[in-house]
């Protein structure tokens, strides 16, 4: 197998997809390394499952260059696709079919040998938690075992890349955190793994790099913590609620304190330059205010997001008027 | 376009197996079985009632099982001429939507083989199907014939029994490419159904009337042809717009090779009849010859509507 510069599996250079005269995808760059995880953010219509389709080779790309495990998945669609496992956003399954039955055609397609096969199975399905229920009809089976079943697929092909669409979409909070368990696990065998999601907080606990997608094209990318210090301008953050006159004034004294606001009756947020907690309970029980909580805000990928889509449409409406 | 990499047909294999024992084990097959056996059994039945008075007098004693009509039941043959395309039908028009309604298309497409394996692998399971289907029924027929009429069938009878097959495998291809045409253009199954059974009766019951109201249009009828019958353009109009039916290519073929009598399938002159003796057999090789053009259609129209399937197919965005 002809690997890829390094430890890069998957490589895109202004990858791009016109619908008619419409750009879906407009000219990304993406790298992605063995035993990462990278999320794909966006609203809806961003160009995310279009990407995935074209790293996968199931829709053609109208430019660019990719380079999946190192083969082209426009002029080597099979190769990529003996690499790669993936988990579509709405994953379905014979219902006439065991879990089992499922596999073995999908692993009978993939070309894994008859003897390793029902190995590999198990394998899959225990990783997933579904080795009891493997006998069983798919039709009898939860949404969410459904997703897990999935997810044995790709664990089952052993490849080196997966690439999941919305994986916990649906799913409730107990399945979601499992399912999270598991990607982590695909991350440990080395697996360079693409999610794309629009549930942020699940994407933070997992990914190690995300990429913001807007309009067909990537707006920012990098670590969790870069994209916060990119887009909120990487303050120190802290909530406080407490009683007290005129706490406004005394707060934004604080030297390293650049910004006081008042949210709401006894309830503050400030930026500092550092972390300034111990001066500002100080400061507070000192004035003779009453401290009822003093908060660090973790810089969230849910900010960051609400953050730099608020700016996009204040933007947008200077530009119209 | 960059050309591909890797073989067209891994995965083929794979996929025809699945979609077999799908077909074989599914509730849909086993109804439509059922009703081509009893149909058939019925007219075979008849028939046979009719064939024991003669038993001794007819050569061809056994085709007779197939072709003997009998007041009110259809021959064997036209019975078969009706329902192979309602089992075709049955077995194809979910075929390609199905995969996307219960939304595995992605995940198989995503594995290393090509879209052509997946079409070509369900067209073969329902072929498989329906040859299976019909050898069954054919044997079936033929025990029925030795238990109950006691002669047992001449090797020529055995080959046109033979020909019989696999023009109706043909025939029943070239319905299952109907079928799956249907499954890859619309993307809700009853309305790939329903498009297909229309087709359907159009082709059996109207398209024989439309033939002929066409030629009326084209060559009106005159008073010459009230008394001398209709001209020979006006014959082989209507024939021709028959064969776009592919019901008339089949019940052609099949009279041709089950019926070694017929000497032609279109208008005989006088000259063409001289010397010959009529009601004699024709042999074998020349049964066949005369229906080859009629076989070859069939065989073609199967290869047509598949590639037309395929082309619409590949053009398909994968994403449901």
């Amino acid at each position: 197998m002809a690997e890829a510069t390094g430890d890069t599996v998957i490589a895109a250079t202004g990858l791009r997809k016109l619908y008619g005269r419409k750009a879906a995808v407009d000219g990304i760059d993406l790298a992605i390394k063995r035993g990462e995880i990278f999320g794909l953010l966006g609203p809806n219509g961003a160009g995310k499952t279009t990407t995935i389709l074209m790293l996968l080779g199931l829709t053609e790309a109208s430019g660019g260059s990719i380079t999946v495990a190192g083969f082209n998945p426009m002029r080597e669609p099979l190769e990529v696709k003996r690499h790669v496992g993936y988990l579509p956003d709405s994953v379905g399954f014979y219902d006439n079919l065991t879990a089992r039955e499922n596999l073995r055609y999908t692993g009978r397609l993939a070309g894994i040998d008859r003897e390793e096969l029902d190995e590999r199975i198990s394998d899959g399905l225990r990783h997933v938690r579904l080795l009891e229920v493997g006998e069983q009809k798919v039709g009898t089976f939860s949404h969410g075992m459904k997703r897990r079943l999935g997810l044995a697929e790709v664990i089952m092909k052993r490849a080196a890349v997966a690439i999941l669409d919305e994986p916990t979409s649906g799913l409730d909070p107990q399945a979601t955190f499992e399912f999270l368990d598991m990607i982590r696990g695909l991350k440990a065998d080395r697996v360079a793994v693409l999610l794309s999601s629009h549930l942020l907080d699940q994407v933070q606990a997992v990914c190690d790099r995300v990429a913001l997608f807007n309009h067909g094209k990537i707006a920012i990318e990098g670590t969790v913590e870069k994209l916060s210090q990119q887009v909120l301008g990487g303050g120190y953050g802290v909530e406080i609620e407490a009683t007290g006159s005129d706490l406004t004034r005394i707060l934004g004294g604080i030297s390293g304190v650049q910004r006081v606001t008042e949210e709401g009756p006894g309830k503050y947020r400030l930026v500092a330059a550092r972390d300034v907690r111990a001066e500002l309970g100080a400061a507070i029980v000192a004035s003779g205010g009453a401290l009822m909580r003093l908060d660090h805000i973790e810089p969230s990928l849910d900010t960051v997001y609400r953050h730099y889509f608020e700016g996009q449409q204040s933007e947008g409406q200077h530009g119209a008027a | 376009m960059a050309r591909r990499s890797g073989s067209v047909w891994t995965g083929c294999g794979t996929v025809f197996m699945k979609e077999f024992a799908d077909h074989l084990g599914s509730g849909r097959m086993r109804v439509l079985e059922w009703l081509v056996l009893l149909t058939g059994i019925g007219a075979v039945y008849t028939a046979i009632q009719d064939l024991k008075n003669t038993t001794s007098q007819d050569p061809f004693l056994f085709l007779r099982l197939f072709t003997n009509a009998h007041d009110p039941l259809p021959s064997f043959i036209a019975v078969l001429g009706f329902l192979i395309p309602l089992v075709a039908i049955g077995l194809g028009f979910d075929a390609v939507n199905g995969e996307f309604s219960r939304r595995t298309m992605s995940r198989i497409l995503a594995q290393p083989v090509y879209r052509d394996a997946l079409l070509m692998g369900k067209f073969f399971a329902g072929l498989a199907t329906l040859t299976v289907a019909l050898v069954t029924l054919w044997l079936l027929i033929i025990g029925l014939g030795l238990l109950t009429l006691g002669v047992p069938p001449s090797g020529e009878e055995v080959i046109r029994g033979i020909g019989f097959l696999i023009v109706s495998i043909a025939y029943g291809g070239l319905w299952l490419a109907v079928a799956m045409l249907c499954s890859v253009i619309f993307r809700a199954a009853a309305t790939s159904a329903l498009v297909a059974l229309g087709i359907w009766l159009l082709m059996s019951v109207l398209w024989p009337l439309l033939s002929q109201f066409i030629t009326n249009a084209i060559f009106p009828t005159t008073e010459l042809n009230l008394i001398m019958g209709p001209s020979y353009e006006q014959i082989m109009l209507q024939e021709t717009l028959a064969r776009i039916s592919p019901n008339t290519l089949y019940a052609e073929s099949l009279l041709g090779i089950m019926h070694p009598t017929t000497r032609a399938l279109g208008p005989v002159f006088m000259e063409q009849l001289e010397g010959a003796v009529m009601g004699n057999p024709l042999p074998l090789g020349q049964s066949f010859l005369l229906v080859w053009p009629q076989v070859t259609s069939l065989i073609a129209g199967v290869i047509v509507l598949f590639v037309a399937a395929y082309t619409v197919f590949q053009r398909q965005e994968v994403r449901a």
